[in-house]
């Protein structure tokens, strides 16, 4: 089993007392794109990280001023508690919508929504759908833990067959509520999208790769080609009533099987030219 | 010069946001107030302002949610089910304090009703209609002039306020061509620093929110919301009277109602019956105060609405008991002539006088 790497990079490095910290090298800072505050995120959430590589792009891409970012109805919706930057807060389900009113009346600023499955996928499918399907030039990071994350653990349309959730106490019967929606595959069947790649950050690996996607994410707003839609699986240890090691080996083991990861939709080389 | 024009109340609507320096407009189809949006699909983009056709009232509303709260002019308009199924979005922009403005051309409800105009949005737009502690600001128009010149107060006092402002028109002076003048207007410069336009060094992060999770914080938000619905009580109470200084009776309408009682008290004063017309302009806030002090001089008022009877609950409220507050109405679409309004009052005159 790997081991979680998740939950130490999130953690400042314990200077010992004896030490003076001039003697170290700095290898690792918060981004100034951070508000230094603790996060209310359980332990080996994914949502934590996952602010923390979004706002680590924004910070290295120097577009803190140009960046604005809409945290619908969740456990992030407290997002703006931990980004430095100017956001908004959305009703559940609507962040495609409302980003679409910040961006049409400001092409030119980077906007991104941060959505949990339930918002997106349930509550949210149309709000979504439709602004993608006009290539609505924002960045949707979709944070996909098949569950029902602030309200303690719902089944969610992206449920796993079989899991167990509060709603769902029997493990989730396709026969009667259907299979989990793949929402990149089928957004990525929409002309308006335009990068569409499933990502997780369970571990090391993953975690370069999702900050590279959504790096890429954030260049390919400037093209003004299309919507980018960087899926991650999300670990809500919580409940999923697992430890955090047991949540980062539930990814591999098992929403792997049902959420394969890898890029779904990238652009061409002709694509990529203003 | 200002420009005089023969419009529909729509269009009159919907010129009139171009000239109040509506950045944004958002909507989706319903009768009877589609013209807006076909009007605005073919005339903002000459004005490099941002018009689109939302897939729902959902996101129309939302849309125009975080428009607003980039600090621009932003409206959407709709009839009945569409402002219903807005109201969630209304909350958020409320709670949030984002100016904006929505139209409500309101047809004969409930469900989906027709499409004949119709006054029972009255508590919906009035008491809240969405949840939570909030008010919009409410102004009725009755005319297509005012549906025009509701639009630049409508943006203005939203700004001042910073809450959303509602225009409760309906289906009849939506739809009606009637002279219109354009007055001149100047766009105020934007002066929105709360706006989420991109976090520069300078200042703090901005962020537009409803939710205060702490209750302790939350009723100070709430406290601070109604201290704003206060000082709008004070300050922004219109209406207008006509022959109410001689008058032993009073008709209370707003809207396409007023209309209909202003020829209704024409046709009872040339039979020598003493009534006037009170038309309250803004439905929140309410002109309490002025029809507490006309009840001292009137022998009954009369509040004809196009419902079931909801304004009349106000009209009572303002008057407080100290004389009869009689309702007339129609429903479903139906319009009561001029006629059944004088016989109506005659008949309450006889009632109230073999008491
Ligand atoms: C209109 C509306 N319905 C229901 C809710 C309650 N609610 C809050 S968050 C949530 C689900 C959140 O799940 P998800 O979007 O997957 O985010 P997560 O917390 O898992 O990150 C629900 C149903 C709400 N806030 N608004
Ligand atoms: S409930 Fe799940 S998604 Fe929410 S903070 Fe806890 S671990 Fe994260
Ligand atoms: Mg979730």
């Amino acid at each position: 089993m790997e081991t979680v790497e998740l939950t130490s990079s999130d953690v400042m490095p314990a200077v010992a007392p004896a030490c003076k910290q001039e003697e170290f090298e700095m290898v690792y800072h918060r981004p100034a794109t951070m508000v230094d505050v603790s996060m209310h995120y359980c332990p080996g959430c994914a949502h934590s990280l996952v602010h923390k590589l979004i706002m680590e792009v924004v910070d290295e891409m120097g577009i803190q001023d140009k960046t604005v970012g809409v945290a619908p109805v969740g456990c992030s919706v407290f997002a703006y508690d931990y980004m430095n930057i100017d956001m908004q807060e959305a009703a559940h389900g609507r962040a495609c919508a409302v980003a679409t009113g910040i961006k049409r009346l400001m092409p030119d600023k980077y906007v991104f929504t941060y959505q949990g499955d339930g918002d997106l996928a349930a509550i949210g499918i149309a709000e979504t759908l439709h602004a993608i399907n006009r290539g609505e030039n924002i960045l949707i990071v979709f944070m996909n833990n098949a569950v029902y994350g602030m309200t303690s653990g719902q089944m969610a349309p992206t449920t796993l067959p079989g899991m167990k959730t509060t709603t769902s106490p029997d493990g989730r019967d396709v026969s009667f509520y259907g299979a989990p929606i793949k929402v990149s595959e089928l957004m990525s069947a929409l002309p308006g999208s335009f990068y569409v790649t499933r990502q997780a950050v369970n571990h090391a690996n993953g975690v370069r790769k999702t900050k590279k996607a959504l790096e890429n994410a954030f260049k390919y707003q400037q093209l003004h080609k299309g919507t980018c839609l960087v899926e991650i699986i999300g670990n809500c240890p919580s409940n999923w009533k697992m430890t955090p090691v047991e949540a980062a080996a539930f990814v591999d083991d098992e929403m792997v099987k049902t959420f394969p990861l890898g890029d779904i939709k990238v652009p061409k080389a002709e694509d990529l030219k203003p | 010069m200002a420009e005089t024009k023969l419009m529909k109340g729509n269009e009159a609507m919907a010129e009139a946001a171009i000239l109040a320096g509506c950045d944004a407009y958002f909507g989706y189809p319903i009768t009877p107030q589609s013209e807006v949006l076909e009007y605005l699909a073919r005339e903002m983009p000459k004005h490099g302002r941002v018009v689109m056709q939302a897939e729902s009232e959902v996101a129309s509303i939302n849309m125009v949610y975080g428009a607003a709260g980039a600090g621009f002019r932003a409206m959407t308009s709709s009839s009945s089910p569409g402002i219903s199924l807005m109201q969630e979005g209304i909350s958020y922009l409320a709670g949030a304090e984002l100016p904006c403005l929505i139209v409500n051309v309101n047809r004969a409800g409930p469900g989906l009703g027709t499409i004949q105009p119709g006054q029972g949005d009255y508590f919906q737009s009035t008491k809240g209609g969405g949840h939570g502690d909030y008010r919009l600001i409410v102004l009725a128009p009755s005319s297509v002039q005012e549906m025009a010149d509701f639009v630049y107060l409508g943006f203005d006092l939203a700004d001042k306020y910073r809450n959303p402002v509602l225009m409760l028109s309906d289906g009849a002076i939506g739809q009606m061509m009637e002279k219109v003048t354009f007055h001149p207007y100047t766009v105020p410069e934007k002066n929105k620093p709360w706006a989420t336009v991109g976090k520069p060094e300078t200042r703090e992060r901005n962020y537009i929110t409803s939710l205060f999770i702490q209750p302790e914080r939350m009723e100070v938000h709430n406290q601070k919301l109604e201290a704003k619905f206060k000082q709008i009580r004070e300050n922004e109470v219109r209406f207008e009277e006509i022959n109410t200084d001689d008058a032993e009776y009073i008709f209370v309408a707003y809207g396409l109602s007023a209309r209909i009682c202003q020829k209704a008290m024409d046709l009872a004063r040339e039979k020598g019956i003493k009534v006037g017309l009170f038309r309250p302009i803004t439905l929140f806030p309410y002109p309490y105060q002025r029809l507490n002090e006309l009840a001292d001089k009137t022998k009954f008022m009369l509040s004809v609405e196009l419902n079931s009877g909801q304004m009349v609950e106000d009209v009572r409220l303002g008057v407080n008991g100290k004389i009869p507050v009689e309702f007339f109405g129609r429903l479903g679409g139906m319009l009561p002539t001029p006629e059944d309004i004088v016989h109506q009052l005659e008949t309450l005159m006889q009632h109230h006088g073999n008491r």
